[in-house]
């Protein structure tokens, strides 16, 4: 359960940029990579934990999930992973084990009001 | 404050903080010549045991040190320290992993270059130290035969960021009938090309394989960063 402190770094990030911008930060955008290691309803549950008594309360996490994507070294391209259990292209089948996106935990905008 | 809410773009890495400080971290026992090797598997799949026959043998040969993270209490590093190996607790309360800054508190005062190998054990969980980078050179997933073939498939996360696998004791194997084709099979899937182990601590099976790998790493890395 490791959700809460990445919650927590979240939230402090976001206040951080709140009282910089002297702005309201409404919703907090996250991209989140199959292969983070977090789990995305446990990072939302811990999301409103950490937004109590914060700037940040009351305020939304958007999480925008992102795939697995490997190279493939048969078709010589980026191609989506078969499935987390099988690495190997989606295409050709080919194992692999070199991924190119998915392991993003990452703030990418904040709705913010002034 | 009553204007319509807009969209800033920001790029905030939420991680990023423990990756600059592993990366200093690999940096630094890279240039100490020291070989680090982490440990990452469930709790009770022989983490201890093995680390602490490991460190009985490498010390023969080599200068040996392990950093050892559990929940509670000190009972790991009571253990490893049977070996006569310097080890340092690490207890982190109720966090499930170590995170690389936890690491570079726990070395503060140990010459690195003083080492050959140093061995971190991780919290046993097969779940969140996968996040985390500590800066290790190699991270080691233990499997033990009494945890059945599929653990690669439930854990693909953790399987995946590991760079070798050891599955351990295999002298319970046809007890409870392990089918090392399956887990084989399994743990190729999920982490193609993966250098897979089998050992086992009490009957010392295996064991010399191991360690005849991570002595030819160790000089690996050495020459690699000479040249």
């Amino acid at each position: 359960m490791h959700e809460l402190s990445i919650a927590m770094s979240i939230v402090e990030f976001a206040e951080e940029e709140a009282l910089r911008r002297g702005a309201k930060v409404s919703a907090v955008h996250l991209k989140l990579g199959a292969l983070a290691g977090v789990v995305k309803s446990a990072l939302q549950s811990s999301y409103e934990m950490a937004c109590e008594n914060t700037r940040l309360q009351g305020s939304q996490l958007i999480v925008e999930e992102v795939p697995v994507v490997v190279y493939c070294p048969s078709c010589r391209a980026d191609r989506p992973l078969r499935s987390i259990q099988f690495f190997s292209c989606a295409e050709c089948g080919a194992p692999t084990s070199q991924v190119v996106q998915g392991k993003e935990l990452e703030v990418v905008a904040l709705e913010i009001q002034e | 404050m009553n204007s319509e809410p807009r969209l800033v773009e920001v790029r905030k890495n939420v991680l990023k903080q423990n990756d600059l400080v592993a990366r200093a971290l690999r940096t630094r026992f890279r240039e100490a010549g020291v070989f680090v090797a982490s440990l990452v598997s469930s709790p009770g799949s022989g983490k201890t045991a093995f680390l602490e026959k490991a460190l009985t043998q490498l010390r023969k040969a080599f200068r040996v040190a392990a950093l050892v993270g559990d929940l509670a209490t000190d009972n790991d590093a009571a253990r490893l320290a049977r070996s006569q190996a310097p080890v340092k607790q690490i207890t982190t309360g109720t966090l499930c992993h170590l995170e690389a800054a936890m690491v570079q508190s726990a070395l503060e005062g140990w010459n690195l270059s003083e080492l050959d190998f140093l061995f971190i054990e991780n919290v046993g969980n097969l779940v969140c130290p996968s996040s985390y980078d500590l800066g290790e050179a190699m991270r080691l997933v233990l499997l033990s035969v009494t945890e059945g073939e599929d653990k690669p498939l439930k854990y693909p996360t953790i399987f995946n960021s590991a760079d070798v696998a050891i599955v351990t004791k295999i002298d319970l194997a046809d007890a409870v009938e392990f089918d090392w084709a399956t887990a084989s099979a399994n743990i190729q899937a999920v982490r193609p090309g993966m250098k897979v182990f089998k050992l086992s601590t009490k009957s010392g099976e295996g064991v010399e394989d191991f360690l005849k790998y991570l002595e030819g790493r160790l000089t690996e890395a050495r020459r690699t960063s000479v040249a």
